[in-house]
């Protein structure tokens, strides 16, 4: 047992507080949007330019003019906000925006995050990542703990190249929650996720870390 | 005042292609992309491009037509994404590429096109994006120094333009297309609607016009989407 794609996401949602401007960034953090607790009002920002995104269009209702930062079409809400690129990322650049969560391909434990290439042979592009997680006041990655050869994804130090270097606050997978204190270098697991042992998780994540259940 | 209105994208590029040339091409992802101008430019084969585009389109559409005729020497862009034509020239060796952040490239392009020959970010610092570049500490910070960028010519897309060349944006069609307007030596929009000024209200006006060198109507909008995402209608209660 280990924390689906959507426990994954519910519990990266209580990482949201009311009033937030929040960006999600593509795969299992678009899917936050779907647990925003109870009583609580965020604001999702996209940064292809939108502030105020509405969820996905009715059938036959799709705007080719209103997509979101991974090419989906969205709606508007009655708050939402239109912009320019630059605007954008002056927002995130300029520490507007109170949280990112957005996936990894291996996060250290100095808050060091990689998940925009592996050279030679996968090139995605970093698009908006490098500057979400320099800009944003508070950075959350949701990733699987491991590759799907086993591999461990929580790191002494990232092997692949860097989105940015200690820049990750927290860190969610598939086994458990960590809390890094880049500065210290150190990381905190903080919660196990069913069914899931310490010594399994311990097993399974190359980066040293203490208890703090 | 010379006049600006184009009868056709081929018109409005005739004069301004040639090879090696650096263009800058509006658009995030297929949104916002200037397809009647993507496509003249195909048909008028000018090659050795370096385009400054945030992607190249996807197989088979926008830049990716560009691309596919081998017409592009480099791109300047954020984001590969799905375009396996793109990936695989690339890492073939094929095309040259030099990624930016996202919003590094945009403040480049707003850096060009206000007379800002560089600036310092913290974006990418420490990573293989401030290689070869100047760091500097501001207030115990470290920052990297990005250049502003220009080109020879910006392609564009609004949604609606008037003669004088104020242009308003749909949408998140928005996107690039503001910043490259002001970032070209010349300047092309395309739009879907083209009105007389004062039928657009000045206070709402997104690009002047002094921008905008030409302004055509595009002949054709496909507009593609990348992603249809749609939900189910809900039910009306009693419908059943």
């Amino acid at each position: 047992m280990a924390w689906t794609r959507e426990d994954m996401a519910a519990r990266a949602a209580l990482e949201l507080q009311d009033g937030f401007y929040v960006n999600l960034g593509i795969g299992i953090p678009t899917l936050v949007a779907n647990y925003i607790p109870d009583g609580i009002s965020v604001t999702l920002q996209s940064e292809n330019g939108m502030l105020g995104m509405g969820p996905f269009p009715f059938e036959g209702e799709a705007d080719a003019d209103l997509i979101n930062a991974g090419k989906q079409t969205i709606t508007e809400l009655a708050q939402s906000s239109y912009f320019s690129s630059s605007d954008s990322f002056a927002m995130i650049r300029g520490g507007h925006i109170n949280l990112s969560i957005l996936g990894g391909m291996q996060v250290a434990q100095n808050g060091d995050l990689a998940n925009w290439m592996v050279p030679g042979k996968m090139v995605k592009g970093m698009g908006g990542a490098m500057d979400l997680v320099a800009g944003v006041r508070r950075v959350v990655v949701v990733m699987d703990h491991c590759e799907k050869s086993g591999a461990p994804k929580v790191l002494k130090a990232c092997n692949l190249p860097l989105t940015g270097a200690g820049v990750v606050d927290l860190v969610i997978t598939d086994l458990g929650v960590f809390e890094i204190d880049a500065k210290a270098a150190s990381m905190r697991l903080t919660a196990l996720a069913t069914g899931i042992s310490l010594d399994e998780i311990a097993a399974k994540t190359e980066a040293e870390f203490t208890v703090g259940l | 005042m010379a006049k600006k209105v184009q009868s056709s994208a081929n018109e409005a590029l005739a004069g301004l292609l040639f090879d090696g040339m650096t263009v800058m091409a509006g658009g995030f992802g297929l949104c916002g992309i200037p397809e009647n101008l993507i496509a003249a430019m195909r048909l008028a084969g000018v090659k050795d491009l370096t385009v400054i585009s945030n992607n190249c389109g996807i197989d088979g559409f926008g830049l990716g037509l560009l691309l596919e005729n081998g017409q592009i020497k480099k791109m300047i862009s954020s984001y590969v994404g799905e375009n396996k034509l793109f990936e695989h020239l690339y890492l073939s060796g094929a095309l040259e590429l030099e990624f930016n952040p996202q919003g590094t490239l945009a403040e480049r392009i707003r850096a060009g096109g206000a007379g800002i020959p560089a600036f310092f970010t913290k974006t990418g610092v420490g990573t293989l994006v401030a290689e070869g570049k100047e760091v500097r500490d501001f207030d115990g910070e470290a920052y990297v120094m990005e250049r502003g960028l220009t080109a020879d010519l910006s392609i564009i897309k609004a949604w609606k333009g008037d003669t004088e060349g104020n242009l308003v944006y749909r949408k998140t069609a928005r996107n690039f297309n503001p910043m490259m307007a002001t970032a070209g030596k010349a300047c092309i929009a395309e739009v879907e609607r083209l009105v007389e000024p004062g039928q657009i209200d000045p206070d709402q006006i997104h690009t002047p016009g002094i921008y905008i060198d030409r302004i055509l109507v595009g002949a054709v909008y496909e507009k593609r989407i990348e992603r249809v995402t749609t939900q189910p209608r809900p039910v009306a209660e009693g419908a059943l």
